[in-house]
């Protein structure tokens, strides 16, 4: 087991910047996933936190050890990779034994005929076929070892790459997007097994992910990653409740956090979209500003006016529980999306003028250059930009 | 109805023009092979006959290819060719696959321009290389054994391409499984990327095999000693000294010669195209 920490990681390739400047750290046994759109960089940082890949600045500690420089091997981590990356001329058995082989065996032992008639080996190879069939029990992937990966489905594909992770007892398990290969259905059953494994063996997991349900339902922390910067790291619930930055706010969440450009009218009071929010915000009048409403913060009203927006309804999606409601509003290109119970909102026709609030205290303000905006009530954090500093 | 029936002649018509073409230019390529076994089974007297027949009218085959076996050290040749080729794939694949690994999978400045001076290696015709050679080959006082027979062609360009070709299909997540597994850099080759590259290897075996037990023109110029002499040379040998005008026997020769290449193309047929066209498609 190992704490990780990463300082100051900065990659490039050519003249693109990959990797800026990122920095942090993970405790020992932690679950951290580092989410991000295809193409942020996050899995060239966990590439580089294996050692396949160097960086241009920066370091790279597990546990007590600076691994730059070393090689992947000894680095006492293991890697599951989104292809799986099993070898298609081993079957399972010797695809699981593999990273024990070469570790425990000298060079001269491993050579194919040779090897035999030397003296330990038995006991060694006997070893390790032990473990490996244990860990393949535990995987539930007993029954295949001595199957070809090409003739396992997604499912025992991917157990089959756990268990080559597994079975050497790493101090760190990165992940690089396991599940996406795996239908709905089974993603969802893999993601409850990769969590109650992280929970059994207890080490620190590294998981990289687009998926935000993974990232939310699986971490003990989620580090998002855009453009190659690490805007917020924090517990899967600040992350979606009470994120520092607009761009964060707008990653997560689906459907997308609505935002509207409104003006502090005077304390109290925040002009949006032809109406009239009661919104408290430490800000001078007149100062523009951001606020984001996710679509379930927002409640059916009976009637317009102060506190309440005005739109026509432009189209329903049923979710079943819930309805998700596409608001025209004045003004305004993007629809607003509002969450209603189904229950409470029976009557809803397309074209239908419709009238919604949103609670205050769900109401997310952010500065015009995109940082949170953070107001009394709201959860203390060291990010919280004091406004007059923004504007004067 | 009527359409599918249309169509289904148009493609019959398509299928027999196709046929038609394979057809000839088989013929073509098959002719000498034919009138090769066809006048190893005649006796000497209808060879030159003006009459053309492919089947002979008294059976010859015993005692030319008694006397093809008999009368000259044929099972050496083919002795030599066996070893020789052996020894030539083995150190071929010894050198193609580590190269072929480093220019299809690590970076490293100046990949690119190896790669194109193993371009310009596979332009290279081998006889321009042969008076080079042989000059390199007297400097090391290798003329006239087995080693000069082997040395000019451990290094295969053909061999590196077709390698790399093959090991750029293999994901990169795999040579990274195989580096977090502990394999060090050659051990990937030989124990990950080879074995998955098999189509490769045997397609490539078959080639470089047929092309040196085939091969004339460099043995003709390393080796002078009868005792070291691969099938071909030796056979021509055959013919100046022995045979004369005696074509039944040395066409009987030449068939048990090209025999054994035949039977291996026939094994490997499957992996053989598998291995030319795996990596010309993706």
């Amino acid at each position: 087991m190992a704490s990780v920490s990463i300082e100051s990681i900065r990659k490039d390739y050519g003249q693109t910047p990959v990797l800026r400047s990122v920095s942090l750290s993970i405790a020992d046994g932690e679950f951290l996933t580092l989410l991000g759109p295809s193409g942020c960089g996050k899995s060239t940082l966990l590439r580089i936190l294996a050692g396949l890949e160097v960086q241009d600045a920066g370091s790279v500690r597990i546990g007590d050890l600076v691994v730059d420089g070393l090689r992947p091997k000894r680095r006492d981590i293991a890697m599951v990779f989104q292809s799986y990356a099993l070898y298609p001329h081993m079957n399972v058995a010797s695809n699981m034994a593999l990273p024990l082989r070469m570790r425990r065996l000298s060079a001269l032992q491993r050579l194919p005929v040779l090897g035999r008639l030397l003296p330990r080996l038995a006991q060694i190879t006997a070893d390790i076929d032990v473990e490996v069939s244990r860990t393949a029990k535990s995987l539930g992937i007993g029954h295949l070892l001595s199957r070809k990966p090409g003739q396992l489905s997604g499912g025992q594909r991917q157990r089959v790459a756990v268990g080559r992770a597994m079975v050497r007892h790493p101090a760190v398990f990165l992940m690089d997007e396991p599940l996406s290969n795996l239908d709905a259905k089974l993603r969802v059953q893999m993601r409850a097994e990769i969590k109650e494994l992280h929970q059994r063996l207890g080490v620190t997991f590294v998981y990289v992910t687009h998926d935000q349900a993974e990232a939310m339902t699986l971490s003990d922390r989620v580090a998002v990653m855009l453009d190659g910067e690490l805007p917020q790291i924090a517990p899967p619930q600040d992350i979606y409740a009470d994120p520092d930055y607009r761009r964060v706010a707008e990653f997560i969440g689906s459907p997308k956090i609505n935002m509207f450009d409104g003006v502090v009218r005077e304390r109290g009071l925040i002009d949006v979209a032809g109406s009239t929010l009661t919104i408290e915000a430490d800000a001078l009048t007149g100062t523009p500003l951001s606020l984001g409403i996710r679509p379930e913060a927002f409640y059916l009203a009976d009637r317009g006016g102060q506190g309440t927006l005005t739109g026509s309804v432009r189209m329903i999606e049923h979710m079943g529980s819930d309805l998700f409601v596409h608001l025209d509003l004045a003004g305004i290109d993007q629809p607003l999306i509002a969450r209603l119970l189904a229950e409470r909102a029976p009557h809803i026709v397309p074209g239908q003028t419709l009238h919604v609030g949103a609670r205050a205290d769900r109401i997310l303000l952010f500065t015009r250059d995109g940082r949170r905006l953070r107001r009394e009530g709201d959860s203390p954090k060291g990010c919280v930009t004091p406004l007059r500093e923004v504007v004067g | 109805m009527n359409g599918a029936i249309s169509s289904n002649r148009l493609s019959l018509s398509a299928a027999l023009v196709r046929h038609a073409v394979l057809l000839m230019t088989g013929t073509l390529i098959l002719l000498p092979f034919v009138w090769m076994v066809s006048l190893s089974i005649k006796p000497p007297g209808e060879i030159f006959r003006a009459s053309f027949s492919l089947w002979p009218a008294q059976l010859y085959a015993g005692e030319n290819y008694t006397k093809a076996l008999s009368e000259t050290s044929l099972l050496r040749y083919m002795g030599n060719g066996v070893l020789v080729c052996a020894m030539i794939l083995l150190s071929q694949i010894l050198v193609c696959a580590p190269c072929a690994y480093a220019l299809a999978k690590l970076r490293f400045p100046g990949r690119g321009l190896l790669f194109g001076l193993v371009l310009v290696g596979l332009l290279l015709p081998h006889q321009v290389l042969a008076l080079p050679l042989f000059a390199l080959g007297h400097q090391l006082g290798i003329l006239n054994t087995y080693a000069a027979l082997i040395f000019p062609y451990i290094v295969s360009p053909f061999g590196i391409f077709l390698f790399r070709q093959f090991f750029k299909t293999i994901p990169d997540d795999v040579v990274h499984a195989a580096r977090l597994d502990g394999l060090s850099e050659l051990a990937i080759v030989w124990r990950i990327m080879l074995p998955m590259a098999l189509p490769a290897v045997i397609a490539f075996s078959i080639f470089s095999v047929v092309s040196h037990w085939n091969d004339l023109f460099w043995p003709l110029i390393a080796v002078r000693d009868q005792s070291l002499m691969p099938p071909p040379l030796g056979i021509m040998a055959f013919k100046n000294e022995e045979a004369g005008n005696d074509y039944g026997p040395l066409m009987a020769a030449s068939t048990l010669v090209v025999l054994p290449l035949v039977i291996a193309f026939l094994a490997a047929q499957k992996w053989f195209v598998e291995g030319m066209t795996g990596g010309a498609v993706k």
